[in-house]
């Protein structure tokens, strides 16, 4: 559905956007991840065809994002950063003039009205004023604003961004309940949504990208090792010294709980091998309890900090 | 053509909304009614001295065309204040989008910049007409109780005028409306310029024969003077509307570069 290819956007010497390459599938939902400035608004004003490309073609179902402009336009329902409302409308007043210049039919714009405010559910808000709405629903009357022409795509930049706790649950929600009929591409900064809405991942870090991936698969590959986390009672130094006897075992950091004689642990092993039975077996044959044994899985927001990071490595 | 439309329509709802709107209608009003009133009693005095006059050394009273005066001087004057107007109108047309960013709604909606840029033109010269129309009534008065009956040419033309002088200063205003996206900035900057074309007009009268006939060329309100007596001339239109022309082609080309530089 949407295909970019090398996208490139130079401002001067500063590249924005370095080469950019991703597709998204038809009815897919792609996470866009990065620290601010990373180029994650640029890329998606340049397939919006708010912004012209330096270099590199994207293109949106089938038609190329510069030469085909008119035609992208209409296949794509856009949230800005800031929700593009004139506070001195009204609700319906607004929404009556996107689906105008969004080229709804005339016969149709009651009814999709009714359909995109039921959806995002501002139906009892019609009449007021925007400038007189909570900064949630104007985040809704912004989602409103890109569903009103039924687009194919949909590219929702930090949709939750300034929202409370219950309204980014209930966007969330409603952004995977249009995935299926709408390709969708948001972006974020916070790892959490990530993995909760979106199928795949494709993490930006100064313009280049540094992985793609479904967020299941990027914290599985990041992780060289497995590592388990032990909790057990009895001498430290006993335990530490069966643990190293056991193949696959790479090392043990250890630290006092607070209750008498109690350690935890942090257990690195290799990936190949799966040797928590011949752990648990070992610690319970020696005499001592074992309290707590799970094996630790890296957050995304750990892959996160170590892609970007070993990007900075590797430019310095 | 429905897109057009669609802009217009929000552009005099924003417009409408607003009390900057009702604000320059107002003053509009005050000051164009208070001049109106002013010229009309100072020609009515002046004819009456002439008369009393007249009568005291005997001989017919000359004849003066008291109308005719009025109009003249009254849509000089208009021409004059539109100069303190029009930047209040075309001050938030790309400014105010741009500050408040619904310009990547409209420029990634299926309009073309020739539909965005010639709705809001066509929007804000709504206003300016808007704000011309309850004029209408000050001829109104001047024709009623006129004797013989006032020529009704001059007051035409003189508004034909008024809506070219208009849509030029308008189609500037718009243009310098994109260069920033602080609305008292466009205000102040298309205010400054406005008064540079004055400053032109009024030092074209000052100046030497040939570059009084330049700058006489150039000054857009030297050719307002024209239509104030009741003459339209052709290459007069022809400079409004290439200067409307210029404007609006000024207002693609920096949308346009902002786009690449944005």
């Amino acid at each position: 559905m949407i295909e970019v290819d090398r996208l490139t956007k130079r401002y001067g010497n500063l590249k924005a956007v370095d080469e950019v390459s991703f597709q998204v599938e038809k009815g897919e939902i792609l996470g866009f991840l990065g620290p601010n400035g990373a180029g994650k608004t640029t890329t998606m004003r340049i397939l919006t065809c708010f912004l012209p490309a330096t270099e590199g073609t994207a293109r949106v179902a089938g038609y190329d994002v510069f030469e085909n402009a008119m035609e992208v336009k209409r296949r794509i329902g856009y949230l800005p950063e800031h929700p593009p409302l004139y506070d001195e409308m009204t609700v319906d007043g607004y929404l009556q003039f996107v689906a105008r210049i969004k080229g709804v039919a005339p016969e149709d714009r009651k009814r999709r009205l009714r359909e995109v405010k039921e959806t995002v559910r501002i139906e009892g808000y019609g009449k007021k004023l925007i400038k007189h709405l909570s900064k949630g629903f104007k985040q809704r009357v912004g989602l409103a604003q890109a569903l009103i022409h039924d687009p194919e795509v949909l590219i929702l930049d930090e949709p939750t961004v300034g929202l409370d706790p219950n309204q980014i649950k209930e966007v969330r929600e409603l952004i995977k309940s249009l995935s299926g009929n709408h390709t969708i591409i948001l972006s974020t900064h916070i790892l959490p949504e990530v993995s909760m809405t979106c199928q795949r991942v494709v993490i930006i870090s100064d313009g280049k990208i540094v992985a793609v991936d479904t967020p299941e698969n990027l914290t599985r590959q990041q992780q060289g090792a497995a590592h388990i986390y032990m909790e057990a009672r009895g001498s430290d130094v006993e335990v530490q010294r069966r643990l190293h006897r056991i193949e696959g075992v790479l090392s043990v950091v250890s630290r006092p709980l607070g209750e008498e004689g109690v350690f935890s642990y942090r257990i690195e092993t290799e990936l190949k091998q799966d040797v928590r039975g011949r752990i648990a077996h070992s610690v319970i044959e020696e005499g001592f309890e074992l309290l707590e044994f799970r094996s630790l899985q890296l957050s995304l927001e750990e892959v996160f900090t170590q892609l970007t990071t070993q990007e900075e490595v590797r430019s310095q | 053509m429905r897109n057009l439309l669609a802009v217009i329509d929000k552009e005099m709802k924003v417009y409408f909304a607003s009390p900057v709107a009702y604000g320059v209608l107002t003053v509009f009003l005050l000051v164009s009614g208070y001049f109106f009133y002013n010229i009309l009693t100072v020609f009515i005095q002046r004819s009456m001295m002439m008369a009393v006059q007249a009568q005291q050394f005997g001989g017919g009273a000359p004849a003066m065309d008291v109308p005719a005066l009025v109009e003249r001087n009254f849509f000089g004057i208009v021409s004059t204040i539109i100069l303190f107007m029009v930047p209040m109108i075309t001050m938030a047309t790309f400014a105010d989008e741009r500050r408040r960013a619904t310009i990547e709604l409209l420029l990634t909606s299926p309009l073309t910049h020739f539909e965005l840029i010639l709705g809001k033109f066509l929007a804000a010269m709504g206003f300016f007409v808007v704000m011309l129309l309850p004029t209408l009534v000050y001829h109104a008065f001047l024709y009623f109780y006129s004797s013989p009956k006032m020529a009704l040419g001059p007051v035409l033309s003189g508004y034909l005028g008024l809506l070219l002088l208009g849509a030029a200063l308008i189609s500037l205003g718009i243009f310098i409306s994109t260069l920033t996206e602080s609305q008292m900035v466009a205000a102040s900057v298309t205010f400054g310029v406005l008064l540079i074309l004055w400053v032109i007009d009024l030092s074209a009268q000052a100046a030497g024969p040939l570059v009084q006939e330049i700058l006489g060329y150039v000054s857009i309100l030297n050719h307002f003077d024209d239509f104030s007596k009741g003459v339209v001339d052709s290459s007069s239109l022809v400079v409004y509307l290439s200067f409307v022309f210029l404007g609006l082609f000024l207002t693609y080309r920096s949308i346009e570069s902002w786009r690449w530089r944005t």
